[in-house]
């Protein structure tokens, strides 16, 4: 059985289309990255897989269920950071985690896991308008990681962190799949975080899939590198521009 | 105990009182402003105290009222300047000193325009004219007091009004009129910004979206948000009432059992008028042009500071249609009235109607993401 089938989905906002006929499966455990430019639709296809949005036609089944008939069930088994979410500002990280873990049943136990496992042990009482960027991210992955989710959603987790607090995240990720228990969708912009974190590639532009594959499968004399081999596709740099992605 | 932790519904409400309380500007407009505003209005239009009019003399010849003030007026002197006061004194409706200066014409105009005096008197051929804008009614009141006195400068130098019954009863008094005003201003208030922006604000930084996006119910998000505002606006109504019996001494003669039910009633109102301004804004600055516009009619139209009754005949039918202007009145008639559940069951079903539809409409037209 397939953790996620996505089959010739397509979706318009007004009169841009986002996504055109996108296809691919993603097998338990795999570390997926959908790598794109700005505006290429990775976050409206992820947003889509989470639930948070209908496709116009084309079906989406996470462990073969539908988001129509299903979304209880589907809720508590997916986890999710979004791109630019904001937490309040006036709560603390345990009174965040807290929070969030009692939508999925869950105590102060686990919220203080969870504190450990992405470590802002020294965190735990400062609020989250305190926090810098690499603390924040590493909060929302937390808050993403509180139900033990068999299917994780980031979008650009790392976008905007230093190379430090990328690294850190990139620490937690990897202690994850090490577990093998949690299959990872990850759209970002950095190919290098594509390249040490997953070992399925799907490149997307102007809504289509242009490749997808593993990682050593997909490159070649032409293209040693993800870089190269995006450019390859698509003419262009993969971080042309920074700007927020559809 | 470990299980209430572990309940969304605890964990909501606790989240929201905990962002409510950590806000300072809560607290200060929520229960001290209200307070500081009824103390400040509440003295100012209850306690009777000395009136006292400037009054600038542009005189060529001396007049009859030069004659009166060398008589009745004491001499003294301000920044300066040589001054006359003539002071009246009157048991029922409080003393009034009149305080008298020279000046030219130009002069006299400035300080009129700048407030600093009330009216101006010049002579004309040895009569005395008075000079002041006819709907102003302070220099109206100045000149039908000014000009009394000096027709019978005399008789009115120790005034006691017989004809005057002061009322002293509970209720009829400005601060009466004012606290039942300010708590169901404050209800309105507190609901809207408390709950509109509230949601507002957090659709707008995805977090509403972050939520939705787990096993949470939408429901119990609303109830925390609403269970939190109707306690807060408990507290402030009563920290209200609390001071305005100290320094007032503010009764409620009517009904308590009827008062707490309009009360939940007003609440249920402004929390449908609330979720259906905050069902589909995304901007917080579009929000808050959104709550003004609702709060900003109701608060100058509805009678929380001066009777709607000022307003033209015509426009009085739809003032009481307001949901502010129902409530104002069904507290105040509970207050100083001494009303009961016959006299407010109207304004209770029509609040709670009026709430029930806009949060249906607010809910079908919800954007959670």
């Amino acid at each position: 059985m397939y953790q996620i089938e996505v089959r010739d989905v397509y979706k318009s906002f007004k009169d841009v289309q986002a996504v055109r006929g996108i296809s691919f499966v993603i097998s338990p455990g795999e570390f997926v990255a959908l790598l794109g430019p700005n505006g290429a639709g990775k976050t409206t296809m992820v947003e889509m897989m989470e639930g948070l949005k209908k496709p116009d036609s084309g079906e989406i089944l996470l462990q073969s269920k539908n988001w129509q008939k299903n979304e209880k069930e589907l809720r508590s088994i997916i986890g999710l950071s979004l791109q630019e979410t904001r937490f309040s500002d006036k709560l603390t990280v345990f009174e965040t985690l807290c929070l969030f873990a009692s939508f999925f049943r869950l105590g102060e136990k686990r919220a203080n896991e969870i504190i450990e496992l992405t470590g802002l042990e020294s965190k735990r009482k400062s609020m989250v308008g305190t926090l810098s960027g690499g603390q924040r991210q590493r909060l929302a992955l937390g808050v993403a990681l509180l139900n033990t989710p068999q299917i994780l959603f980031l979008d650009e987790p790392t976008t905007g962190l230093d190379p430090h607090s990328r690294l850190d995240l990139w620490n937690i990720l990897k202690e994850l799949k090490d577990r093998g228990e949690t299959t990872l969708i990850l759209t970002t912009h950095y190919m290098e975080e594509a390249e040490s974190l997953c070992d399925h590639i799907i490149i997307i532009d102007e809504g289509k899939t242009l490749t997808e594959g593993k990682l050593e499968e997909l490159l070649d004399e032409n293209s040693r590198n993800l870089d190269e081999l995006f450019i390859n596709l698509t003419g262009r740099a993969l971080r042309e521009n920074t700007n927020t992605d559809l | 105990m470990e299980s209430i932790k572990n309940n969304q519904l605890y964990q909501l409400f606790k989240t929201q009182f905990l962002l409510t309380i950590r806000e300072p500007e809560v607290l200060f407009w929520g229960m001290i402003f209200p307070v500081l505003i009824s103390i400040g209005l509440g003295l100012a239009f209850t306690q009777q105290t000395e009136s006292k009019f400037n009054i600038i003399l542009v005189e060529k010849n001396p007049t009859e009222l030069d004659s009166l003030l060398n008589i009745y007026g004491r001499e003294a002197q301000s920044k300066g300047e040589k001054v006359q006061y003539w002071k009246v004194s009157d048991k029922t409706l409080g003393n009034t000193e009149f305080k008298f200066s020279h000046s030219d014409w130009n002069s006299a105009i400035v300080s009129l325009k700048r407030g600093e005096a009330d009216l101006i008197v010049t002579d004309s051929l040895g009569k005395t004219s008075y000079h002041f804008d006819p709907h102003n009614s302070q220099a109206q009141l100045v000149y039908m007091k000014l000009s009394a006195l000096i027709k019978s400068p005399a008789s009115t130098m120790n005034i006691v009004n017989t004809d005057i019954e002061p009322l002293t009863l509970k209720g009829v008094r400005y601060i009466d009129f004012l606290i039942p005003g300010l708590i169901a201003f404050g209800l309105m208030s507190s609901i809207m910004w408390g709950i509109s922006y509230t949601i507002i604000e957090r659709r707008s930084q995805k977090l509403l979206r972050r939520m939705v996006a787990t096993p949470m119910k939408k429901s119990n998000f609303l109830i925390s948000l609403m269970f939190v505002r109707i306690l807060m606006n408990v507290v402030e109504s009563l920290i209200l009432l609390f001071f305005a019996w100290l320094i007032f001494d503010i009764h409620i003669q009517g009904n308590i059992g009827a008062l707490i039910v309009l009360f939940l009633a007003g609440n249920l109102a402004f929390t449908g008028i609330a979720i259906l301004v905050a069902c589909n804004t995304t901007k917080t600055e579009v929000g808050t042009g959104w709550i003004n516009a609702v709060q900003m009619p109701m608060m100058l139209l509805s009678g929380i500071f001066f009777s709607y009754h000022n307003f033209p005949e015509w426009s009085i039918g739809t003032i009481k249609l307001l949901p502010l202007t129902a409530l104002t009145d069904g507290i105040r008639s509970i207050f100083n009235e001494g009303a009961g559940w016959m006299e407010v069951i109207y304004p209770t079903f029509a609040l709670s109607a009026l709430g029930l539809i806009c949060f249906v409409i607010g809910m079908k037209l919800f954007k959670w993401y």
